[in-house]
Formats: C-alpha cells, structure tokens, sequence
C-alpha cells in the first residue's frame, strides 16, 4: 500500500501541487515529494500529465457481495412514537431501492411499537422487522447493536441508513465494527453511482470540503443521516406491508451499563429542528442583555430561537439551541441570522434553509453569500424596527 | 487507577479556508491542534487522577509529527504517552483506526477507563471511540457531559450523565468502561511552564504495526472499509438581495419581500 513519485517521469511542473486539497505535496528541487500527512485521497494521481505518481491499493480478501440484497432504515423511536427522522431516511431509502430494484425494509426494535410498525409502513417500508422485548424498551448501546448486528449478518442488507441522532451516533459505530463493514456518518447526499455502489456524500473539515466516499468490498454499505437533512415522506395508510415479528435471544439481551434515569432540560423550548421559523443570533449581539432582542424577534415572528457557537460558548444561551457542524442541522421555512458572520461551521447548519435573512453591519459576512436577503446595517436599530412592524400588523 | 485518552492531533479546521482560485485548502497560517474535544477528554481524566490517584496516558495515532500533540498533553500533567505510527497506517478510516488504538490499548494492559472526544473536527465522524470499545469488548457511554461517581477496579463501576437531544440520560456501568465527552464536562487548564518542561524531556516511544501484531490488511488503506473517492469544494449559493441605507426603510423592503412570500 503505497504512494510514490516516479523520480524520471517528474519534471517539477507543480501540477501535483495545486492538485492537492491538503497541501502535503511539496518541491524539493525538481523534485515532488508527498508529505508524511498524506492520507491517499488519490487527488494528484490523475492530476499528474506525465504519469509521475503512482499509487497502489493493494486488496484484502473478498467477500461475495452478490449475498446482499435490500435496503434498510433502523427507525428510531421513543416511547413507541417513531422520530421523524426515520421518515426521511425512508424517503431517501425508498429512491435507493428503486435504483437497486430492491425493497426497502425498516428495523424497529423497542417495546409496546406496534403502531410504529405500522405506520412504518405507510411511510414507504415494504417490510417491517419488529424486535419488541421488555428490556428493549429505552435505547440501550450493547443490547440493541448485538440484535442489529445479528439480523445484518442473518438477512445480509447491501445498504443500511440510520439518523445522525444521540441515538444513532452511539449505536452504528458499534455495529459497523461489531458487522466488519464501513460507515459514512452525516451523510447529505446518498444516491446510486453507475457501478451499483452507494455514493455516500459528507461535509469534513468542519465543513470546508465535502468528500464522496465508498464502500467498494464491505456490507452492507451503512451510512447515518443527520434530522432535517432529507425530506420526509408523508404517510399512506392504503399502502401494504409485511411485520414480521423477530424472536428475541438471550444473548441479544446482553447488557452491562444500567440506565437510572432522564433529566429533560429545564428550559421549556421549542425543539428548534421542528421549527419552521428561526431567528438566530451570533457574536454580533455583544451581550447576553442584547440576546433577548432576538428572543423578541422570534416571538414576533413566531419562531424558535436560535444560535451560533460564539453565543453558545459565550454562555448567552444553552447547547440545545445551537446551529452548525458541532450543533443541530434545521431546514426551517425561514432563518433570521442576527450578528452572525456566518463561518463555514455555522452556514453547515441551516443552509438548506428555504429562505434565509442575514442582519450584519460587516458587507463583507460570508453570510451574505447564502442569504436570500440580507440587511447590511446595524443590527440594534434593525431589529427594534423589524419587531415594532411587525408587532403592528 | 489507569486512564488511557485517544487523542488526534488536526489542523485547526475553525480558521481553514479554500482558495477560491485554486479550490484547495489554504494551510498556511493553519496551526496543527491537539483536537478541541480531545483537550476536554484529556483534562477530565487529569481531574480523576488528581482526585483518586493514579495515572494518565495518553495515545495518539498520526504521522510522526503527531509527537507534539502528545507533549502537549505531557504539559498539562498526562503522566505518560505513546505515539502509535507507520506509514502503513496512512489512509486509515475509522474502521482501521479504532481496530489500531484498541490493539494498543490491549498492549497496555491494564485500565480503568478510556476517554475519547466525542469527534474529531477534521473527519467530524465520531466513530472511533465506539469503535474502540468494540474492538475491545468494554461497554461505552457516549456524550458525556459530567461523571457523578467513580470507583476504579476492582470494585470498577461509574455513574455518568450522557447528553442527549432534550436533556440527559443517567448511566451506570461496571469497568473497564470507555467514554467519549463533550464540552459542558470541565473547562480545560493550560499548561504550567513545570509541566513544560517535563514534557520537553519526556520519552515517548514509537509503535508500529509490529509492535502491535497487526497485518497489513488490517490496517492503513488497505484495512479501510470505506474509501474517499472524490473531494470537492461544495458550490456556493448565489448572493441575494442586499438592502441597505436606513433602517426603517430596509426593514420595509425586506417585510414586503417576506410578505409576497407568505412568511409573516
């Protein structure tokens, strides 16, 4: 498993340098040198006119692909409501399996999910395999990724999507090492390439870059899809289905941590995901006083509030109300950005917004670049105004 | 007690921008970083020790210069570290990752906890701390915001709050346990200038795919599940309408804008 630059073909023309997204390719004399930080993204290879760059990715032993067949959604419930989550991924699921000519199944594992079954299937699930036990009542890491993990490898799915939620992000690692398979985590684009493989789209580098990635040799290809990402799909409770009930084993039930309780937050807040309006605020609000000018706002509008992380760390307002890479995702129908200058790790969040407003004294805000609208001005005069009109229709 | 912290050093994706002639990442100026959630990681498990005793080492898996990051955390009083590096690493996904942090870890032997962040911020995937804890058959509680209670081995159990989307959970495990934390958990100190200097003359040792019996396709590319095989710089969004001059009469012109378009 190698890269190397092929010292007579190299004739120090810097094509491989530009080509590199991470910058490790370097000169010394005529000569490319690749840094020890390359991580074999393969960039400068086809990059290269004179075929000076070779890599070679030597393949670890086979497995037959050909066994796996289907697509499936691991739903996410709580209490036996089912997280609109899952009726995204079942949207996005259902595309896939049409592509595959495939069905498209959902894993539903919790107590007293009857009617989750069956609204699993209104919302696109040919099948609905129900693991329902006493002890799977609440989500619990071990438990619940052993049954997972037992039904992939019973039933071999080619492809199996789950939410980007707490949940989701605690149980799919697991069961992606727990299987021997890769997974994408955060995945906003997930289509079919020509080759019949899952092209798995995701954001890195604190979002700066987005990278498409494969799983060429494993299954079943997983991937987790964070809320307000995809479209949800809207329920049909003409459509059929099959619920086959799965039997529970006892070393499914396996189970070392213990859980004592839930604390809910205490600030009764709208869970902002849901929101179709959000009016966020940023650095530019200069103090926790100035922040209730945007709690203002959101009333005024009738939305949910909003923030950055500078107004998070700032201690202005809780985590759960932050936008962006290391916060929540939204796709609310309006997004009022306040003082937010609109860094990479915060336009992640909500740039999928239908519309969204910037309020900011600096013209030069990255946030103007996403915006719909913008107001370049001074946001203590901007926003008094916007609530007093408002407030008077 | 013994505490083992994953750590991984990146470049401080928070200041990283594209070039937008070039569409590739501008690195100069961009500091590599001991990884923010890791730097919480590394002072809880400082805490512990300072109030149960003990000792605190710390891994991390990287090219050689990877070496710095672990000095830092020699600085704020981690007690031991060990850099884990091979060219045959390279190119890594989580999968191959987690599979060689936890074979170290086994090399180690004996511990309490393993602390991780919760994600890195380059790869952002927040996969191998419970990876690790597969591959090393312990139980995990991710997300954790506050440990309420610790009693190390033999007796071995913890009770953690673990942040969830509307609250928190709390959980009890025995030990060996391993935990990835987030933020709300401690506030990190900075380094002493003692510290420092301990760390400058520190020995920490180099370990290798054989030092750790791993098969080349278990590892680096070669072991990696998932491959990248294509980065872009994602497109940006057309500007919008800008409105500017007095207040009151932006505001105007963005309401009728709203308002043609049913908002308010």
């Amino acid at each position: 498993m190698s890269i190397r630059v092929v010292e007579e073909k190299c004739n120090g023309c810097r094509l491989c340098v530009r080509a590199c997204p991470f910058g490790e390719i370097s000169l010394e004399g005529k000569l490319a040198v690749i840094g020890d930080g390359c991580n074999l993204c393969g960039a400068c290879v086809p990059a290269c006119k004179f075929g000076a760059i070779e890599m070679q990715i030597e393949r670890a032993r086979e497995i037959d692909l050909s066994q796996y067949s289907g697509v499936w959604v691991v739903a996410e419930q709580k209490n036996g409501r089912l997280q609109s989550v899952t009726h995204e991924l079942l949207g996005v699921g259902k595309e896939l399996a049409d592509r595959r000519g495939v069905q498209l199944s959902a894993i539903l594992i919790g107590h007293g999910i009857a009617d989750a079954a069956a609204e699993l299937v209104a919302r696109g699930a040919d099948n609905v395999y129900v693991v329902d036990s006493p002890e799977f009542e609440h989500y619990q890491d071990e438990p619940y990724s052993r049954v997972l993990s037992r039904l992939i490898n019973t039933w071999k799915p080619e492809i199996v999507l789950a939410g980007a939620t707490a949940t989701g992000r605690s149980l799919v690692p697991r069961v992606a090492v727990m299987v021997r398979t890769g997974l994408t985590a955060d995945c906003t684009g997930l289509s079919i390439g020509d080759d019949g493989l899952l092209l798995q789209t995701r954001p890195a580098f604190g979002g700066n870059i987005m990278a498409t990635i494969l799983t060429p040799r494993h299954r079943p290809q997983m991937a987790t899809v964070r809320h307000k990402v995809m479209r949800a799909v809207p329920a049909d409770r003409s459509r059929k289905g099959n619920v086959i009930s799965v039997e529970v084993r006892e070393s499914d039930r396996f189970c070392r941590a213990r859980i004592l309780g839930f604390v809910e937050e205490e600030e009764k807040t709208v869970n902002i995901a849901e929101a179709d309006v959000i009016v966020s605020g940023g650095r530019g609000l200069q103090s926790p006083e100035n922040f209730a000018l945007v709690e203002e706002l959101a009333l005024a509008l009738g939305g949910a509030i909003g923030a950055s992380r500078a107004a998070v760390d700032a201690g202005w307002i809780p985590y759960s109300h932050q936008v962006g890479q290391t916060g929540k995702t939204v796709q609310p129908k309006l997004y009022v950005a306040c003082g937010i200058s609109g860094a990479i790790q915060h336009l992640v969040g909500m740039q999928s917004s239908d519309i969204i407003v910037a309020i900011n004294k600096d013209p030069y805000a990255p946030i103007f670049q996403v915006a719909t609208y913008g107001i370049v001005g001074d946001l203590f005069q901007v926003i008094p105004t916007m609530i007093t009109k408002l407030r008077q229709r | 007690m013994h505490i083992i912290v994953c750590i991984k050093q990146v470049p401080d994706t928070t200041n990283v921008k594209i070039n937008p002639e070039t569409n590739t990442l501008v690195r100069e100026g961009v500091e590599c970083i001991v990884n923010p959630f890791d730097m919480y990681a590394i002072e809880e498990a400082i805490r512990l020790k300072e109030r149960r005793g003990g000792k605190v080492t710390a891994m991390t898996m990287g090219p050689l210069q990877a070496e710095s990051a672990l000095r830092e955390a020699l600085s704020l009083g981690v007690d031991e570290a060990i850099l884990i590096s091979n060219k045959a690493f390279a190119g890594s996904d989580t999968w191959a990752t987690s599979l060689t942090l936890a074979k170290a870890i086994q090399k180690i032997g004996e511990y309490d906890l393993v602390i991780c962040g919760k994600q890195a911020i380059d790869g952002d995937t927040a996969q191998v701390g419970p990876g690790i804890a597969v591959h090393l058959n312990i139980p995990q509680i991710t997300f954790v915001k506050k440990i309420e209670e610790l009693t190390p081995l033999p007796a071995g159990s913890i009770r953690a709050q673990r942040m969830m989307e509307e609250g928190f959970q709390v959980v009890e495990s025995p030990l060996p346990v391993l935990l990835t934390v987030v933020k709300e958990i401690n506030e990190p100190r900075l380094p002493s200038l003692r510290g420092k200097m301990r760390a400058k003359s520190a020995n920490i040792p180099v370990w290798g795919p054989e030092e750790l019996g791993l098969d080349s396709d278990q590892i680096g590319l070669k072991g990696s599940p998932t491959y990248v095989t294509k980065i872009f710089v994602p497109e940006r969004k057309q500007a919008g309408k800008i409105f500017r001059g007095e207040a009151e009469e932006a505001v105007n012109q963005l309401l009728q804008e709203l308002r043609g378009r049913k908002l308010v």
